[in-house]
């Protein structure tokens, strides 16, 4: 019987197998980030041990770093975790990409871009949003310490192997529709718990349709409707956005890479253990009105009432959540003003994001009394808008041009909504908090972000 | 890691489904660089409402924690765990836990025990007409005792074992290291390095 994309890439990875017991999967590559990682270093360096395949492992600041400028970092405690990074780096002999550094950035937005990021890998990091890294055919999760501790100490974690989902995709996004609206209309339809204990493959014309951006964007958001993973199979445009980056293969190695990465595909005779079906053409430009990301709907829709869910925890999740956000049932989603629009983060910080949103704000102003900010996902795709002007239309409207990191999508660094603030986001989560204490998050596209930034309310670039 | 065999405490019902971990503890506390010290950031946010089910004092003691569905969604930060260890808990139960939590939860030692919602309803009842409710989790016998009723759960027999003996991941992978070893021999030169120093 033929095998999923997910088991093939398994498969290859398994460094051993035992009845009874997890598999020993081997790790192609282990990102690093400053938050996740500190404590996993003081434990290797507990026991004595070393990092295996510093070789296999690369790092970058990206939470803590301020974004409206490179030096000065104003918190003491954000000083001393991205300190510990620096320290750790050079004592273990781990890559790192600090503030200021060209490659700099958030750490799903690098890998791709340095090209660490290949079909048929394995990819682990201790952050949730490392899914996003499926979107070029590869098995990619988050992890906690204790598993960062585990791969920098043995390159490898013990893993019971997922069942395997498909969301079969059908018809094509409608024009004006993007891949934001898409997961966020898929993770509504499917609920937060929807893909637990899953690996996902997004399959149909419409994610072949879509840019490899637009593929992470679908993977980033994997973890926010439960999935261990998400995936798309590798095709001529994942290869197309490979080739010639600073880790991709070269010369033969080139060859024989395609050669195997064109073997990644569900055979015609897999089975999923799980399959969920969407219909693209239907979609509309989408927006969350809740605290957690399955609490959305089409923009056309008035906010819904709680009674009108016919489960009980969710009709009492949609009355906390109307009472967080200061909602009232029935108002329609456009009139909701906002106070600040956020355009950044690993899910939308990356170039053709900030070409969508440029393409709609370009002459225009942002709102009287709206903040936004524009905070590119790494120092390379700020440089990369800047060689085409971009940062000139931002500005020029109004807007915030900042520099590479995190930035408001979790309130880590100085870049937080204040108690009551209400933000269009174009970031993976609108929890309580989330964005900064009492901060409300309504979770857009980068269309929708910049035409609400221009109406002040809640709006897509057809209503302007 | 201490071992876990069977856990008896009393319980704090916690009335609320998608228990993210923003919410367990938010950001702001995970700049810290060392391994303890996390209950005060503990649902920080919630903490500040006098009504909250930590504030209440007929709770106060209680190591396992009864949760909605979908608790520990979201981010991966092993903080949460940490947090509710540092605070007291050994146990949670909820109908449906996040995949990175429940992971980390194994890994630390705090049991993450999967019961269908209508015994978590029951939990639920148990211990708000009598905080004093005893209630066992036992990882040997995998079920949750209360009051006379008992609620079997799943765990894979290798996670069990680990768990009871108290062993250490990395410990028990290193003794393959000659597996690895011969894996990595094998892998085509086509996957990528990065540059070190």
């Amino acid at each position: 019987m033929g095998r999923t994309l997910a088991e093939k890439i398994w498969d290859a990875h398994v460094v051993r197998s035992a009845e009874g017991e997890p598999d020993l999967l081997y790790i192609d590559l282990h990102l690093v980030h400053e938050v996740t990682s500190p404590q996993a270093f003081d434990g290797l360096r507990n026991a004595g041990r070393k990092v295996r395949r510093p070789d296999l492992t690369l790092a970058t600041e990206d939470h803590n770093t301020p974004t409206d400028n490179l030096v000065t970092i104003a918190d003491p405690v954000s000083r001393t975790q991205l300190e510990t990074l620096r320290r750790n780096a050079a004592e273990f002999g781990v890559p790192l990409h600090s503030l200021g550094a060209a490659e700099q950035g958030i750490v799903h937005v690098i890998g791709p871009q340095l090209g660490a990021t290949q079909p048929g890998m394995t990819i682990v990091c201790g952050d949730s949003h490392t899914s996003t890294h499926g979107a070029f055919g590869s098995i990619a999760f988050g992890i906690g310490t204790s598993e960062v501790e585990h791969v920098l100490a043995t390159q490898t974690l013990p893993q019971s192997k997922p069942k395997t989902m498909a969301v079969n995709v059908t018809g094509r996004l409608r024009p004006g529709v993007t891949a934001k609206d898409l997961i966020l209309a898929l993770i509504t339809q499917v609920g937060t718990g929807g893909g637990q204990g899953h690996i996902v493959e997004y399959r149909g014309e419409a994610i072949r349709d879509l840019s490899m951006e637009g593929r992470m964007t679908i993977c980033n958001m994997s973890i926010e409707w439960g999935a261990r993973a998400g995936m798309v199979a590798p095709d001529e445009t994942t290869f197309a956005y490979l080739k010639g980056r600073p880790n991709a293969p070269a010369g033969a190695d080139w060859d024989a890479a395609v050669e195997y990465w064109r073997s990644l595909v569900t055979d015609d005779d897999a089975t999923f253990d799980t399959e969920v079906t969407i219909d693209a053409s239907a979609v509309e430009p989408f927006v969350t009105w809740g605290t957690n990301p399955g609490q959305g709907a089409p923009l056309s829709a008035t906010v819904p009432d709680p009674a009108s869910f016919a489960d009980e925890a969710a009709r009492t999740a949609a009355e906390r959540a109307l009472t967080y956000m200061d909602l009232t049932a029935g108002t329609p989603l456009r009139d909701i003003g906002v106070d600040v629009v956020f355009l950044g983060s690993c899910t939308n910080g990356r170039l053709e994001d900030l070409r969508a949103a440029a393409e709609v704000i370009s002459g225009r102003q942002v709102a009287d009394g709206v903040r936004m900010l524009v905070v590119p996902g790494s120092a390379k795709v700020r440089a990369a808008a800047e060689a085409e002007g971009l940062h000139e239309v931002f500005t020029a409207a109004g807007a915030e041009w900042r520099f590479a990191g995190c930035s408001m999508c979790l309130g880590m660094n100085p870049d937080v909504l204040s108690p009551g603030q209400r933000s269009a986001s174009t970031s993976n989560r609108n929890f309580e908090g989330r964005q900064g204490r009492g901060g409300r998050t309504h979770l857009v596209s980068p269309a929708v972000a910049a035409a609400t930034a221009v109406a002040g309310h809640l709006a897509a670039p057809a209503d302007l | 890691m201490q071992k876990f065999t069977v856990h008896t405490g009393t319980g704090v019902p916690l009335r609320r489904s998608n228990v993210d971990t923003d919410q367990i503890i938010p950001a702001v506390y995970l700049k810290r660089v060392t391994r303890n010290g996390f209950e005060d950031g503990l649902f920080s946010a919630w903490r500040n409402d006098p009504e909250f089910v930590l504030n209440n004092e007929s709770f106060a003691g209680g190591t396992v924690l009864v949760a909605g569905t979908d608790f520990g969604t979201g981010s991966s930060r092993e903080h949460a765990v940490w947090a509710l260890q540092d605070y007291g808990f050994k146990a949670v139960i909820a109908p449906r836990f996040g995949d990175i939590f429940r992971g980390n939860a194994l890994k630390g030692g705090l049991l993450p025990v999967q019961l269908p919602q209508d015994a978590v309803e029951t939990l639920w009842k148990l211990i708000e007409h009598d905080p004093s409710t005893q209630i066992a989790v036992d990882l040997v016998q995998r079920e949750v005792r209360a009051d006379g009723q008992s609620w079997s759960f799943e765990l894979d027999d290798f996670t069990r074992w680990r768990l009871m003996e108290g062993l250490d991941d990395i410990g028990l992978t290193l003794r393959h290291e000659a597996d690895i070893a011969a894996y990595e021999s094998g892998r085509p030169s086509f996957k990528p390095s990065i540059a070190t120093a």
